[in-house]
């Protein structure tokens, strides 16, 4: 039991890494919230599945998955508002013809 | 025990790698996003640092609370930012 708890435990903070990486590396607003929004949501889940193996009480254990099932619904919600907003406010979108895509962000805002 | 603090101490240092987009960030909304990337790594802290000070029964209900305040605000700044471009 303690063992599935643990596995779970770091398969989640592997996620969690992937989400920073993602956030680091990749070219864009969009392509960073589709990093976050995924990534972020499993690793929180794979956590809060093991921290549930380890609480010892019943009720410890249905609280981390009331929270497992709390942000598997909020976390993609708060990233589709972000790029809801994006897409409204007219942040240009990354294509690869365009030699530095950061910097040419800001002028592709309306 | 052992597992929790590694675990406590890898995602606090992701959140500080999450900070380097937080302020550099070209747009305003990478700055928002890493900012709700590490609200959602506070929820986990909270719910690791339970398990590390023994007392996880009073922990899980400070990060249900905490989930519940970072949604809001992400809420409330996007709607301001989706509105801005109006005035």
């Amino acid at each position: 039991m303690d063992l599935v708890g643990d596995v779970l435990l770091w398969s989640g903070v592997f996620f969690i890494g992937l989400t920073c990486l993602g956030l680091l590396r990749l070219p864009d607003f969009y392509t960073r919230a589709h990093a976050v929004s995924k990534s972020e949501t499993l690793g929180l889940g794979l956590l809060c599945a093991g921290m549930a193996f380890h609480a010892q009480d019943g009720l410890v254990s249905g609280k981390f998955l009331l929270l497992l099932g709390f942000g598997a619904l909020i976390n993609p919600l708060a990233a589709h508002l972000l790029t809801r907003a994006a897409v409204r406010s007219g942040l240009a979108v990354w294509t690869k013809r365009e030699a530095k895509p950061d910097a040419s962000e800001e002028t592709g805002r309306s | 025990m052992d597992t929790f603090g590694g675990a406590a101490t890898a995602i606090i240092l992701i959140s500080i790698i999450n900070m380097y987009r937080l302020i550099q960030g070209r747009t305003l909304f990478d700055r928002m996003l890493a900012l709700a990337a590490i609200g959602t790594n506070t929820i986990i802290l909270v719910g690791l640092a339970g398990f590390v000070f023994s007392r996880p029964e009073m922990f899980v209900d400070v990060a249900l609370a905490y989930a519940l305040l970072n949604f809001v605000s992400i809420v409330v700044i996007s709607k301001y930012l989706e509105r801005r471009k109006e005035q």
